[in-house]
């Protein structure tokens, strides 16, 4: 994980939790869409948190500090609504721990009582543990594989809170799409609202491409203007994760090529 | 009259077999010669028929008559008295359907090609052009929009000592002629060239900046801006609501020709990925369905369909881009419908279920409406579609300032005669206004509003 701060006083400004910025590390890069972690609006800094996952996030995580961005543009989408929340269990699934502390932060913020619930493959993975403890009153994390000592997926902990008595009246959710779909399925049986955050595909973020559209309650939603924040009860789930595939193949080629790229450099100066 | 000059002189082209391969320029531009000889077709007509069907009303007998005497630099001037970007208009202008339609020599003969004309001259002084600074008047105009209409309002009010500030939400400014229109209708090295001529004569342009998120209206006169011209298009790509227009590689036009033409995809120097599909169905028959074929056709596609559920006559794309597209060997299924698309297991595009349409009789205003032929219905395989039947207006700028009004389509409502929205100081026009239409309508607004916005400043 990446964490980065970059002067963008304009965005800075304006920045609310939930929404994004779209940014262009290079010339022949893509736009790329990354949740908006922090932002400062006196020094003017924007801070985001990116994994490694593809070409376009190593080549931002090889600038330098005091490099420059070459496109940043934002803030966009709607800010969530935390409007009447009173106790709240904010979900992270991986790196989507990343996008969802903010969202305790600014809940706690406003004196809502927060559970942080955050779940990891396994304990080597854990991040931000120290950052979701201090914004949240109570931080639970859950390793699929038990090597924390705390065995099971984020449901299992949501659903033993539950039962414990906490009377949840908002639910956000901020991972994977199979981890976002198996939380609203339990919150949908306790009838506790849900809020997931879509991360599609997007070209502009601006609602010009239709890239990043999602069905929700039946209804054709673009992910960059109408959210990215949804109702996790109305989501078709299953065709956003088909729709999430679409460019495995060749996000999986681009990876390759560019670490091979990277492997022979390396070399080279060695 | 000689049998010679009632056809107008042809447009050198790539052949058909060849540009299929690459994303060059088809249309390659008049040589000195030929120019020369389809000036001289020009009757100079006194009353100057062709001048009334321009939107920004180029005084074409005047710029002719130079390419005659053989003073390009002097067609130049006369045409940029009243255009922004001629080398821009002379490509992507339906001439047809203006200028060109009310030609005198079009009622015997071929009409005179006035865009090819206007294009050899913005060609020949391409890198040739002087820019002159307006003496400042030190007042400050902001324009929303970086596209046809918002660049021709910045570059009069420029011309007009004002300053001038473009807010463009991409990276680079153009709009549909950066993102839309493809290289090999419009190099996008024209474009940067023309936007670079707007900078150095003084426009200030502001890429990636969301108006509507990033600054509202009323901040951007808190900023010490008089007056602002919104002009930001109609950008939100329509689609038709039907079953499986989720499904994988089912694309909005303006998604699959952002990526190619505006993120470059069609070159694998470039990350922004696209498919290489096999066989493609393009749904409308406007411009854009034309340049979404072609590209597809041009990224390797063995079969490109267009569907278009009314006949050959009613289709709204330019003539030449219609002939251009059959050379390049794109199917027209006229008078069909899609009525739904079909997915595999993974979620992509297998094949369509089209229906066979006819056109009824014509209605009081005379217009004939498409009608299904019950039972028609046949599926066609192909493991694209994309879909180009029309955008509408983003409503990201207004939605976020009050006073502003729109119709029910989320188009501003404006006065007519001076492009005056509904808030003071604040004007539009473009798609914006009117919903999705041309370049050089959109041009024609841009100039229209430059001008009231001036009467408004001056008796501010």
């Amino acid at each position: 994980m990446t964490l980065m701060v970059i002067e963008a006083p304009f965005v800075a400004k304006k920045a609310r939790a939930g929404q994004f910025i779209m940014l262009r590390v290079n010339e022949t890069g893509e736009r790329i869409p990354l949740t908006i972690a922090d932002y400062d609006r006196e020094k003017g800094y924007v801070t985001v948190i990116f994994q490694k996952v593809g070409k376009t996030t190593m080549l931002l995580d090889a600038l330098d500090e005091g490099d420059l961005v070459l496109d940043l543009v934002g803030p966009l989408g709607k800010p969530t609504d935390h409007n009447g929340v009173k106790r709240a269990a904010v979900i992270g699934g991986g790196a989507g721990c990343a996008i969802a502390y903010p969202q305790a932060k600014a809940m706690m913020e406003k004196g809502i009582y927060v559970d942080m619930i955050a779940g990891f493959r396994n304990s080597d993975l854990i991040i931000l543990e120290d950052e979701m403890a201090a914004e949240s009153n109570q931080l639970i994390i859950m390793t699929d594989d038990g090597s924390n000592g705390n065995k099971g997926f984020v449901t299992d902990a949501l659903k033993n809170e539950i039962a414990a008595g906490k009377n949840y009246d908002f639910v956000i959710a901020i991972g994977p799409l199979p981890m976002m779909k198996a939380v609203c399925n339990l919150t949908k049986e306790y009838g506790i609202k849900t809020i997931i955050s879509m991360n599609s595909y997007m070209i502009d973020g601006t609602g010009m491409c239709g890239c990043c559209r999602v069905t929700i309650d039946g209804k054709v939603k673009f992910a960059c203007v109408d959210g990215p924040d949804f109702d996790g009860h109305l989501v078709d789930f299953d065709e956003a994760i088909k729709r999430s595939r679409i460019y495995a193949e060749q996000e999986r080629k681009a990876r390759d090529e560019h670490c091979n790229l990277m492997k022979a450099k390396v070399s080279d100066n060695g | 009259m000689a049998e010679l000059n009632k056809m107008r002189v042809a447009m050198p082209e790539q052949p058909a077999d060849k540009r299929v391969t690459n994303f060059d320029e088809v249309a390659l531009g008049y040589t000195a010669e030929m120019a020369e000889k389809e000036a001289s077709r020009c009757l100079n007509c006194k009353n100057m028929p062709c001048v009334s069907g321009c939107p920004v009303n180029i005084r074409i007998p005047e710029f002719i008559k130079k390419i005659r005497e053989n003073d390009i630099e002097g067609a130049y001037k006369i045409i940029k008295s009243t255009s922004s970007l001629p080398a821009v208009c002379g490509r992507v202008c339906p001439q047809e359907n203006q200028c060109e339609a009310r030609c005198v020599c079009g009622i015997k003969g071929e009409s005179v090609a006035i865009g090819r004309l206007e294009r050899y001259v913005a060609d020949y002084m391409f890198n040739k052009e002087t820019t002159e600074k307006a003496e400042p008047n030190g007042k400050k105009v902001a324009v929303i929009g970086g596209g046809p209409a918002g660049l021709t309002c910045a570059g009069d009010l420029n011309n007009l000592g004002y300053d001038v500030t473009v807010f463009e939400a991409f990276h680079i400014a153009g709009g549909v002629l950066s993102y839309g229109i493809p290289e090999f209708r419009l190099p996008k090295s024209v474009v940067r060239h023309e936007i670079e001529n707007l900078e150095k004569s003084g426009v200030k342009i502001m890429t990636n900046m969301v108006i509507g998120n990033v600054l509202t209206i009323d901040e951007i006169f808190d900023m010490g801006f008089e007056a602002v011209f919104i002009g930001n298009g109609a950008g939100l790509p329509n689609f038709m609501g039907i079953d499986g227009e989720n499904l994988n590689n089912v694309f909005s036009a303006n998604e699959f020709l952002t990526r190619i033409n505006l993120m470059r995809a069609f070159d694998d120097n470039y990350d922004t990925p696209i498919y290489k599909f096999s066989s493609v169905a393009v749904i409308g028959g406007g411009n854009v369905a034309m340049d979404a074929a072609r590209s597809a056709r041009r990224l390797g596609a063995e079969k490109v369909y267009i569907v278009y559920r009314r006949s050959e006559q009613e289709m709204p794309a330019r003539k030449e881009e219609v002939l251009h597209a059959k050379e390049e060997g794109i199917e027209f299924l006229f008078l069909n419908n899609i009525k739904k698309i079909n997915g595999d297991e993974s979620g992509n595009v297998r094949s369509i279920t089209c229906v066979k349409m006819e056109l009824s009789e014509a209605d009081k205003s005379g217009r004939r409406a498409p009608v299904e032929i019950c039972g028609s219905e046949f599926d066609l395989d192909v493991d694209a579609v994309i879909m180009a039947i029309g955008n509408s207006p983003n409503k990201t700028v207004v939605s976020a300032c009050e006073g502003i009004e729109t119709n029910r389509k989320g188009c501003i409502i404006v006065d007519e005669e001076t492009l005056k929205t509904t808030l003071d100081g604040v004007y539009a026009g473009g798609d914006a206004v009117t919903g999705a239409a041309t370049v050089i309508l959109a041009m024609g607004a841009g100039k229209k509003a430059a001008q009231s916005i001036h009467e408004y400043l001056q008796n501010k």
